[in-house]
Order: C-alpha cells, then sequence, then structure tokens
C-alpha cells in the first residue's frame, strides 16, 4: 500500500483549493461584520479547514500550519467565542492571499513570500493570543510482559457500529493473546434481545507492546465499555481459571473461542452472516466531475466535423429526387438536427458563467476604494451568464482595467459628488447578458462622464488626429487611441494611459467590438459586445476566381460596387478608392493571394470595405457569396501559418476555405503608406 | 466486495480516500456532501460509511445520525474523517452514532488499515 503515489491528486487539490480561496474571499467581502451571518461564516470555516485538511494529507506541511491558524481562528468566530471585527475580515482577507501564494508556489510557481508568510503567521498569533503550544503530555511508555485487560462493554455497544469482535481480533494483532469470554450475564435464548451485548471478556496480552497502543485499540469505544488494563506482572501462568467456555451460538454475533495456551496464536474465526446481497453497481456521481480542457476541445472539433460532414451530406441530398427518396431525406433532416443539438450541447460543456471574471471585482473595487479614499460600491447583474472559457479568459484583463478606470477616473470623491448633488457613494455597476449569439457585458459608472472639451485639449497635445467637426461618438474614440490619457496625474491605479487601446484591441482580437456612452456628470457605460465562443465565427464568404475567402463579418463595414474614377492610382503603383470623402486603400485580394480572376479590375468586383483598429482597406473580391456560420479550425496546426490567414473552415461541399486576417491585412496596407 | 461510501466536500481528498480504497480491493462510491450520501445510502447498503465533518448542506454528524435512523445502518460501521482532534467534537460524533473516527491528515496506509480493521 505503500507505493500510492498521492501527486496524482495535486491537481484536483490546487484546483479546488483556489476555488474555496474564491469562495472564501467572496464571503469575507459580503461579511456583514456587524451581524455575522451563520451560514458565510461557515462556508469561510469550511474552505480554510478543507484546505488545512488537504495540504495535511497531501504534504504541503507549509501551508498546513499556516491555514491551522486560519481555521483556529474562524473556529472561534463559528463557535461565538468571538466577535468577528474589521480588522479580522482585512488579516483574513490578506490571509486568502498569502494562502494563494503559498499553493501557487507549491504548484511550481514563483516562491512564496516566506516574509510575508512569517509576518501574516505571527499576526494571525497574535490575535488568537497564542501562547506558545504546550509540549502535550507523553504517555510514558510502560514496558511489561503484557496486559491483563477487562473488557466489558456496555450492552448497546452494537448500535454504535462497533464490534467487540474487531477489537479482540485487533487486540490479537499486538502480540499474543488469550481470549476469554464471560457468558454469565447471558439469559436464555427466549429472554435474549438480539441487539444486545451480554458478553465480556478477559484478555492477557503477552508481547512487545505499550499500554497507549492497547488504550488505541479501544478509543472509539471508551465510553462503550468498562475497561481496565492491568500490566501483567510476569510470564508467570496464571490458570486458565477466569477463563469459561462461550455459550454456542446464543448470540447472533460470532464468538471468539478461547483457546487454551500453546505455541500458536489464538485464531479468531469469523462467521460471515451470509447476508449482503450483492448489490447493482451504482455510479457515486458527485454532480459534477472534472475534465481536461483538452478533452473538451476535442470533443468539439470532432462535433466541427460532423457539423461540416453533415452539411456535406445536405448538400448532395439537395440533388436527390425527394419523393424517391423520401425516407433518406427525413433521416437527414433528423441527422441535421441532432447534429446541430450535439454542436450545442457540447459547446455547452465550455460555457461558464462570466462570474468568474465579475468574482475577482469586489475585492479590486474595495482595496482600491481605500486606497483611493472613494466610496464605491460595486453591483453586478447577470454574473450567472455564460460564455466560452477561452473568452472568459481572455476577457478578464480588459475588464480589470475597464473597472480601474472607472474607479480612477470616472467616479469623483465623496465631497465631489455631495457638491454635485450625487450620493456620496459612487455604483460602478458590472452586467453580462445574451443577445442573439453574443454576449454582452457592460462597465457602468455614475461618475462624472467624459469630459469632451478635455479630450479634445489632450488629443492635440498629443498629436492624436482628430476629425474636423468632430460629433461625440467621435470624441469618444479618441481615447482608444494609442498612448491617450487623460488622468491629469499618472496614478499606480490606473497607470499610464496604455490601457484603453489595449483593451480595443484585446476586445477586438476576440473578435469583439467595444463601445462607449456617456453623459456629463451622470456617468460613462462601456459596452464590450463578444462572440460566445471563439470556437465558430459569423462570417461573410466572398468568392475571388474559384476560391471562397470567409470575412470576419464584425470587420465588415461595407459593400460596394465601384463606379469608374472612384478607384485612383498613385504614383507609387498602389491604388486608392475614395468613399465618401475618404480614400481608402484598394486591397484586390486576387492579387494578394495570386489567384487567376476573370474581373481583374476593380470595376468589375466589388469592394468590401474592412475595418480594424480604427483603419479601413477596400478588398476587392469577385463576388460575394453569402453569409454563414463557421466553425474556425487552425491553418497552423493543420498546415502552415500563412501570411494574411487567420484560419480555416470546411465548406459544406467538402472544400477548404480560408478565413482572412483582417487586421494583419489592414497593417500592411498602414505599413506601406508610412513608408 | 466490501463496498464503501466516501463522504467528502474536498475533491481532492475524496479521490484520494476514493483510490487508497480502491487499490486496496473495496468498491467505493463517493458523495460530496452529507444530502447526497444519504440519498445513496437508502438506495443501497454500504459495508461502511467514511464521512467528513465539516460539508455544506448536510454535516457529517447530521449524515450520521440520520443514518443510524436507517434500519439498515442500524450496526454498519460510520467514520468520521476530521481535523479535529479534540475530545469534544469525537465526543459529539459519538453522541451522533459514529463508531469511531479516522484524524486528518492520515496518509493512506492509515485509512486501509483503519478500513481493514473495521471490516476485516
Amino acid at each position: 500500500m505503500s507505493n500510492i503515489d498521492l501527486s496524482r491528486f495535486h491537481r484536483a487539490f490546487f484546483d479546488e483549493s483556489l476555488e474555496g480561496l474564491d469562495a472564501m474571499e467572496a464571503a469575507l467581502l459580503r461579511l456583514d461584520v456587524g451581524q455575522a451571518d451563520a451560514e458565510t461564516i461557515n462556508l469561510i470555516f469550511r474552505s480554510a479547514h478543507s484546505i488545512k485538511g488537504g495540504a495535511g494529507t497531501f504534504g504541503f506541511t507549509a501551508v498546513a500550519g499556516f491555514t491551522h491558524l486560519l481555521e483556529t481562528l474562524l473556529e472561534r468566530v463559528r463557535s461565538g467565542q468571538r466577535q468577528v471585527s474589521q480588522a479580522d475580515v482585512d488579516l483574513l482577507l490578506r490571509s486568502v492571499d498569502v494562502t494563494r501564494a503559498m499553493l501557487r508556489a507549491a504548484d511550481g510557481g514563483d516562491a512564496a513570500d516566506v516574509d510575508a508568510v512569517a509576518r501574516l503567521g505571527a499576526e494571525l498569533e497574535q490575535a488568537l493570543e497564542m501562547k506558545p503550544a504546550a509540549v502535550a503530555p507523553v504517555a510514558v511508555a510502560s514496558a511489561a510482559a503484557g496486559w491483563k485487560i477487562r473488557f466489558l462493554p456496555k450492552s448497546d455497544i452494537f448500535a454504535s457500529g462497533n464490534d467487540p469482535l474487531r477489537i479482540l481480533r485487533e487486540l490479537d494483532r499486538l502480540g499474543q493473546a488469550r481470549i476469554a469470554c464471560d457468558s454469565q450475564a447471558l439469559p436464555a435464548l427466549a429472554d435474549a434481545a438480539p441487539e444486545t451485548c451480554y458478553l465480556s471478556w478477559t484478555v492477557e496480552l503477552r508481547g512487545d507492546c505499550d499500554e497507549g497502543a492497547v488504550r488505541d485499540v479501544f478509543a472509539w469505544v471508551e465510553d462503550e465499555c468498562e475497561l481496565e488494563i492491568l500490566p501483567l506482572p510476569s510470564a508467570e501462568e496464571e490458570g486458565a481459571k477466569d477463563a469459561q467456555p462461550p455459550a454456542a451460538g446464543a448470540v447472533a454475533h460470532p464468538n471468539p473461542s478461547p483457546e487454551g495456551r500453546g505455541a500458536e496464536k489464538p485464531k479468531l474465526k469469523v462467521v460471515e452472516g451470509g447476508k449482503e446481497p450483492t448489490q447493482e453497481r451504482r455510479s457515486g456521481d458527485a454532480g459534477s466531475i472534472r475534465v481536461g480542457t483538452e478533452k473538451i476541445d476535442a470533443l468539439i472539433n470532432l462535433v466541427g466535423e460532423l457539423v461540416i460532414t453533415q452539411a456535406m451530406l445536405q448538400q448532395i441530398a439537395g440533388n436527390l429526387d425527394p419523393v424517391q427518396n423520401e425516407k433518406l431525406l427525413q433521416g437527414l433532416s433528423l441527422l441535421d438536427r441532432n447534429t446541430r443539438m450535439l454542436q450545442e450541447a457540447v459547446m455547452a460543456t465550455r460555457m461558464l458563467p462570466v462570474d468568474a471574471v465579475f468574482s475577482r471585482f469586489p475585492r479590486m473595487v474595495r482595496d482600491l476604494s481605500t486606497k483611493l479614499g472613494k466610496q464605491i460600491r460595486l453591483e453586478t447583474v447577470g454574473e450567472g451568464t455564460e460564455l466560452d472559457k477561452g473568452v472568459i479568459e481572455r476577457i478578464a484583463d480588459p475588464l480589470t482595467h475597464l473597472v480601474r478606470n472607472s474607479l480612477d477616473h470616472g467616479l469623483e470623491n465623496a465631497g465631489q459628488r455631495i457638491a454635485a448633488g450625487k450620493d456620496p457613494t459612487g455604483t460602478i455597476t458590472l452586467r453580462a447578458a445574451h443577445q442573439g449569439g453574443h454576449i454582452v457585458i457592460e462597465v457602468a459608472d455614475d461618475g462624472r462622464g467624459l469630459d469632451r472639451e478635455r479630450i479634445l485639449a489632450k488629443a492635440a497635445e498629443r498629436g492624436i488626429p482628430v476629425p474636423a467637426n468632430p460629433v461625440d461618438a467621435d470624441v469618444w474614440q479618441l481615447i482608444f487611441a494609442p498612448g491617450f490619457s487623460t488622468a491629469e496625474q499618472v496614478t499606480d491605479v490606473s497607470g499610464r494611459g496604455v490601457g484603453m487601446d489595449v483593451v480595443k484591441k484585446n476586445v477586438q482580437a476576440l473578435s469583439g467590438q467595444i463601445e462607449i456612452s456617456t453623459r456629463p456628470g451622470q456617468g460613462t457605460c462601456v459596452t464590450i459586445r463578444l462572440p460566445l465562443t471563439l470556437a465558430i465565427l459569423d462570417g461573410m464568404s466572398v468568392r475571388v476566381g474559384d476560391d471562397i475567402f470567409i470575412v470576419p463579418l464584425n470587420c465588415v463595414v461595407e459593400s460596394l460596387q465601384p463606379q469608374a474614377g472612384q478607384v485612383r492610382t498613385l504614383s507609387a503603383g498602389a491604388r486608392v478608392v475614395k468613399v465618401r470623402n475618404e480614400y481608402l486603400p484598394l486591397a484586390p485580394l486576387h492579387e494578394l493571394f495570386r489567384i487567376r480572376t476573370d474581373a481583374p479590375e476593380p470595376e468589375a468586383g466589388i469592394l468590401v470595405l474592412l475595418e480594424s483598429e480604427g483603419r479601413k482597406v477596400a478588398a476587392q473580391v469577385d463576388e460575394l457569396v453569402g453569409q454563414q456560420q463557421v466553425v474556425i479550425k487552425s491553418l497552423e496546426a493543420n498546415y502552415r501559418r500563412v501570411g494574411g490567414i487567420s484560419g480555416a473552415t470546411i465548406l459544406g461541399d467538402g472544400r477548404v476555405a480560408l478565413i482572412l486576417d483582417v487586421a494583419e491585412l489592414v497593417r500592411g496596407y498602414a505599413r506601406a503608406a508610412a513608408a | 466486495m466490501s463496498r464503501i461510501l466516501a463522504v467528502d466536500d474536498s475533491t481532492s481528498m475524496r479521490q484520494m480516500v476514493s483510490f487508497t480504497l480502491k487499490s486496496a480491493g473495496y468498491d467505493v462510491a463517493e458523495a460530496a456532501d452529507g444530502l447526497a450520501a444519504l440519498e445513496l445510502a437508502r438506495q443501497e447498503k454500504f459495508s461502511l460509511v467514511l464521512a467528513d465533518v465539516n460539508m455544506p448542506n448536510m454535516d457529517g454528524l447530521s449524515l450520521v445520525r440520520a443514518l443510524r435512523g436507517l434500519p439498515d445502518y442500524k450496526f454498519t460501521p460510520l467514520l468520521m474523517l476530521t481535523t479535529e482532534s479534540t475530545p469534544e467534537k469525537k465526543q459529539e460524533g459519538k453522541a451522533a452514532g459514529a463508531t469511531g473516527w479516522l484524524v486528518k491528515p492520515f496518509n493512506p496506509e492509515q485509512l486501509v488499515a483503519t478500513i481493514q480493521r473495521v471490516l476485516s
């Protein structure tokens, strides 16, 4: 048994412990110091308790030691010995951080700050007013030739699930046991209650074991028996006079048969009752299981293939005679439905509630509002809204940035708010909701709103180009420009204004959109629209020569057929197209990808205006084919990286279509224009 | 084969207990809290129940109390898995009807030794 490698459970231990810490943190934040809710306290206690237990078992002694202090403090709170104070909450929150760092360190991350651990440990000890741990009295191991044990179980000992037989058997393992049963109390069979223990035993245990080991055997039944343990004076024989033969078969429980002294250990025979019918095997379902994301991704991939195959079948079936092939077509339409349901179900396994990122904000808002000296309340709406795990992971940073911006720049301090006739406590609202195939996340504050004049002044100062007579929406867009910051001072809260352009870039990398709405004096709301999953893309399919390309729909601004004279050639040979007083670089896709086309001239084709990172190009294609959802396949994983292409998909007819990397395309033209 | 019900809200702990006992040749069912355990125990009779004390929904003491009330579990060994080695906690467990306890942290060998003692 000693070859069980506990490290196989470490992953689960780390995962659940970190989750436990998150839960603990959330509970601490909502804890009402005046009147602490028992269930919340319990939850906090349980988290600390579980981590301690696991850490001890899996050999993370430092974590176990630290969480033991936490647990002790929490136990006092739980049992009502200690009123939880604001200082306690702070201490506990910092302990959560330290525990998290220790766990990460144990999980192979950066080493935890030993000083911080020691300092906080000392603080906890101080809070507990712990005296140096008293040395537990060690039972003096008295050596004796053996023990004479008198064991009188109470009559109801069976009701605790303890079986005297088990105890006798265990004693037998400690040495040579000579067991004698006293059945004097046994009534006549007719009067005997089957669930009552009438027997008692005397055991002479010879061997090299101390009294503690003997007492341990009786640890579980201390209160369910009378026990007498005396050292055996010597190896001299004591007559077997107190040993009496057992009353055979009087009690349902098997009796140990006393045996005469011999060289052999007495054998205890267990008579199986022959009950316990074999039961149907049931799985011990615990409500959820942990599965590696790569397994789910493999599943999603396979389902993607299935959808494509299904679409292929559907296309072929379109050419069949509907009357002759009625059954086949019915079957195919059923397959279509089931495939779609399967796809949805599989996608759903990757979905997590957005709470996974929202939950980090209460702590951040609490810490930062203290730091900034502002009164701020955080409200979250729709935290149960689900979206893809990959999207959640990548939206966390942009959201953090937005919340910080609101805290730092958006919301006024209490004095300013009172002067403006507002509630001294500012509110930040995080809201998530599904809209069609998208999720919409809003970060709203009721602060001062964006200041048009200040933004324009700052843009001028930074040399950021501003359109003539800008409307408000244009002005708000300026804050997404690289290097823009309106904070009068650079603070350590929101940093150096590297934020909003990065936020926008991150959102666009997720095929999302970001919008701002604001009202002076009333607040600002930043809205992010994201696809529910990264595995599926809303695309426009366009034809170039004989090939189909997919253009991400969120990049498409408009499509137009250019008139003669709308396209001009510049000196370097590059061409631009004039669309409503704006000159856009022309990107003929057939030239870029070297595809033979019957309509090389822009006037013969269609221009699709694409936008990314605030810049536009006009992509020339032969024809718009349609709009469809496509399952994204990695080109790199299956072939190799190709410039201007972000991925591929398989069309209904089995052909591969490449997905255009609009960001790269736009950047390429911007570089060319700058050169 | 002896079938054991392991009850713990901690997944890693449950996995460890379950894996260890399975390696020792026992058949193991798992439950994440007292309520789930009670539900399973009503469906079949386990030879032994090993339960954590602190759990959401229904804690280990309440589970033991409830199990002892079931005719099938009148004499079944019910062991508490606990980090509290203080006498009061053990007393509470005994009062609820627990057979005995196993103090965390324990290693797989101790776990198997204890179970074997009870189920041999």
